[in-house]
């Protein structure tokens, strides 16, 4: 008789539904709103720019995992992921030669030196933009403002401009527009070099278009907030991110508050929303262990705050997160959790004390549970609920 | 969901929810026929291999002693069938290898009662006297254990026992055999909780049930109340505990019933507790006055792939090719791949042959059709992506991301020193959760294997 065919595997014989693809391709979900907005705000150099940019990653990353050294799969989605965050991380009027240079840094230099998905240290998105902010200072400090006229028939002048070439002067532009240059400012450049705060609503919202602001925090917020509910993202590195960079702004707002902004610019100028919700959270460069995802979302929040405040630079959020990459290793190691049953051997012993049953009967042998406990016995069997 | 759980102080901390799949659930037990012939493995339990006391060609009823040991770590092992041992020696066991076993034929047209037995008084029994009559059983721990009973319940010297807690999680999904025997048998089991009470000299007994299963709660409920009726002296409860896995291990038990968190590396007995399972205390109470031997089991026989599912009650020793054939499991498309695992899907042992034998720990038998394989075969295995899924669901609070990355690299002594490797109990949390595919609790069965053998 032909055996049939059995094939073996090792426990467990059943699995949970979530895969690497199920959570990339969900966060590349989450994303599509933000960058629809984006476009909407400045039109098809937006469109662009994020086309150029993810194309650039995709096909780095096809390159380098069709020639076997990088792990993991191009229908990963996790190039995507890394396009459109750097996408969204550049000003929307980069010159597109520069946003391909950017793409194709973050995953060779990001992800796939360190052998792909999984191997980064440093989230590949920001290593894209730190390179680029280092190699083309001028460009990445180029901000026009948001809600244009006729965003949706003409480019950027510098959104073309030629590969190695020096793009077109984006004030000279804007001049011709009849627009004040200074309105190509962001909310930090502005509140930095001028002084300037920007307000409550046109912060959260990016509705009205004096500023360059971002992506709208709000919708980030809400993204993030699906994200973390599927659990597709952790919580608590944005918490902690945010909740850190509140705190330590508040107590310098409160120590001196004509010299610094007060926190609510903190959190919602800049990138920082979108840096804690979507860079942060990056699973392979932040730590594992839970305790450790509240130290270096905090170690962020702090950096942030204090490069902002501290530095020649306006915004903060990048070189904090690629500090606290380097960190999350050392932080990993620091916050191993204590395993069950060694937390008195550990000094942090945990009994419940909302038990259904004390640990002790409170009697010792049978003689003594008749004489102390005659009622008790089988009734009322513990009904409650 | 976990934060809630958290704040309300419910049960232990992590674990995972997979869909339960308690396909049997409202089944009753069944008897399966009796096969042609059963192969005994001399090796079912923890502990020493009892050694044969039979010859090729003797006669043996049911229930007759087969095979048996001096050593204290060893239990009996008694004739399921009535018939002729064919032979003694290799046949094929369930990890693969070959192993000892005993071969017995049934005679035909034999009724294949229970026939032997010592029917005995355990009115006046000692607590030594009710161990021996245990051993005499040839019990070992039915949940999948299988460590000897006798020498579970018995307690050392020094040490004092108040709480026998009795274990109906049963939080492996698909498996309902615990479910079964406490609906259906619930007077055999309050009876067995008696006499492991009386054995170990515990003044109170906790049965733990997760609440998906509120008949048995009720059921059991309605036993002890009848049993006070009757006269009955203990004192005995039954507890709902969350429905979680792994709720059936000890820790985790004792956790939701007491709140306490065993210290690693220590038994129940530390905390005065002795933790017996279901199933293996309701055999207990049927078998021990009447003297008889451990001859059948139930097992839940499920899965995609069976036609038939439900509890059965199955004599030791039957092949498993039996036992599949009558609950329907479709033979005729032979060639098509499927897995059948011993045991449940969480912790269970897949088999490579369905000529080995229903044991005394086999609680459950499942069968996948290739079609329900397909998914996860085509998952992808991604490098870690350090999601922390299995940091957050490991029961026992360790770091299977670390350790699967160190088990990569072979690190083993660190493994085993700084991450805690030795109090990771293999139930497959970490693997379930894991998006990456990464087969965690696989590198760190091998890891420990390595481990032991380094020290030894
Ligand atoms: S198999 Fe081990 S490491 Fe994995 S979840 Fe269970 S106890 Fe934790
Ligand atoms: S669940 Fe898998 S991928 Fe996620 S941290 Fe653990 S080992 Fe890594």
């Amino acid at each position: 008789m032909t055996q049939p065919l059995i094939e073996i595997r090792s426990a467990p014989h059943v699995q949970a539904a979530k895969t690497v693809e199920t959570i990339m391709r969900n966060v590349v979900y989450s994303l599509l709103p933000i960058c629809a907005f984006y476009v909407f705000q400045y039109g098809i150099s937006a469109l662009a720019s994020i086309a150029v940019v993810t194309g650039a990653c995709l096909a780095t990353e096809r390159f380098f995992v069709g020639t076997g050294t990088q792990a993991g799969r191009l229908s990963d989605y996790s190039a995507v992921i890394t396009g459109l965050l750097l996408a969204l991380t550049l000003p929307p009027g980069f010159p597109l030669w520069m946003g391909a240079v950017a793409g194709i840094v973050a995953i060779a230099l990001g992800k796939a030196l360190f052998g792909g998905i999984g191997f980064n240290v440093f989230n590949p998105a920001l290593v894209g933009r730190a390179f680029v902010q280092a190699a083309f200072p001028t460009a990445i400090a180029t901000y026009t403002p948001s809600f244009l006229p006729g965003r949706f028939t003409e480019f950027i002048p510098s959104t073309l401009a030629w590969p190695l070439m020096i793009p077109a002067d984006a004030a000279v532009w804007l001049k011709a527009k009849h627009l004040d240059a200074l309105a190509g400012a962001t909310p930090l450049a502005k509140w930095k070099f001028d002084g300037v705060l920007a307000n409550a609503d046109e912060l959260l919202t990016s509705l009205s278009g004096h500023m360059a602001v971002g992506p709208s925090p709000l919708l980030i917020l809400v993204c993030g907030a699906y994200l973390a509910a599927r659990r597709f993202m952790d919580w608590r590195i944005p918490l902690a991110v945010l909740g850190s960079a509140a705190l330590t702004a508040w107590l310098l707002f409160a120590f001196d508050p004509a010299r610094y902004p007060n926190p609510f610019f903190m959190l919602f100028s800049g990138g920082l929303i979108l840096g804690a919700v979507y860079m942060a959270t990056d699973m392979a460069t932040s730590p594992v262990t839970p305790k450790g995802m509240w130290v270096y979302g905090a170690l962020i929040g702090l950096l942030t705050v204090v490069i902002r405040y501290y530095s020649g630079l306006p915004e903060g959020v990048m070189y904090a997160i690629l500090i606290a990459n380097a960190a999350s290793p050392l932080i990993e190691k620091i916050t191993q959790p204590v395993p069950f049953g060694r937390g008195a051997i550990l000094g942090m012993d945990r009994v419940k004390k909302r038990a259904s049953y004390p640990l002790n009967p409170g009697y010792i042998s049978r003689e003594e549970a008749s004489a102390v406990t005659p009622k008790k016995r089988f009734l009322p069997n513990k009904p409650k609920k | 969901m976990k934060l809630v759980s958290y704040f309300r102080g419910e049960a232990f901390q992590r674990g995972v929810h997979p869909p339960s799949c308690k396909l049997t659930a409202n089944r009753k037990i069944r008897r399966l026929p009796f096969p042609d012939r059963v192969t005994v493995p001399l090796s079912q339990h923890i502990g020493k291999v009892p050694r044969p006391i039979v010859r090729v060609g003797q006669d043996v009823v049911r229930g007759q002693p087969i095979a048996r040991s001096d050593e204290w770590l060893s239990v009996p092992h008694h004739a399921p069938l009535s018939g002729v041992v064919e032979f003694i020696g290799l046949r094929p066991g369930m990890r693969g290898t070959w192993i000892e076993s005993i071969v017995i034929r049934a005679h035909r047209g034999a009724t294949q009662e229970d026939l032997w037995g010592r029917p005995r008084d355990l009115s006046q029994a000692t607590g030594q006297d009710i161990l021996q009559a245990i051993w005499d059983t040839g019990m070992v721990g039915l949940g999948g254990a299988a460590f000897p009973t006798h020498a579970k319940l018995s307690v050392p010297k020094q040490a004092k026992v108040h709480t026998l807690v009795v274990n109906g999680c049963e939080c492996e999904p698909y498996l309902t055999c615990d479910h079964r025997v406490m609906v259906e048998h619930a007077a055999d089991l309050i009876a067995g909780i008696r006499y492991a009470m009386r054995a170990t000299g515990a003044v109170r007994a906790i049965i733990g049930v997760e609440d998906n299963k509120p008949d048995a709660v009720r059921v059991l409920r309605q036993a002890i109340a009848d049993a006070a009726a009757a006269g009955v002296s203990e004192e005995i409860h039954v507890e709902a505990v969350p429905t979680k896995y792994p709720q059936g291990s000890e820790k985790m038990l004792i956790m939701a019933l007491f709140g306490a968190e065993m210290p690693a590396g220590g038994l129940p007995i530390a905390l005065g507790m002795v933790v017996s399972n279901v199933g293996t205390l309701a055999a207990l109470g049927k078998l021990l006055p009447l003297g008889q031997g451990l001859t059948e089991r139930v097992v839940t026989v499920t899965g995609s792939g069976v036609a038939k599912p439900g509890d059965y009650r199955v004599i030791l020793g039957t092949p498993l090719k039996f036992v599949l054939d009558y609950a329907g499991v479709p033979a005729v498309d032979a060639l098509d791949a499927r897995q059948v695992i011993l045991g449940g899907p969480m912790m269970g042992q897949a088999i490579g042959s369905l000529d080995v034998p229903i044991t005394k720990g086999v609680s459950g038998v499942l069968v996948f059709r290739r079609e329900d394989m397909l998914e996860r075969e085509s998952r992808q295995t991604y490098p870690c992506i350090k999601c922390g899924e299995c940091v957050e669901s490991c029961p026992m609070g360790l770091n299977p991301s670390t350790l699967g990355m160190l088990a990569a690299k072979r690190e083993y002594d660190l493994m085993g020193e700084q991450y805690f490797l030795g109090d990771c109990f293999e139930c497959g949390c970490c693997t379930y959760v894991c998006p990456s595919n990464i087969p965690l609790v696989q590198q760190f069965r091998v890891a420990k294997q390595i481990l032991r053998e380094k020290a030894a």
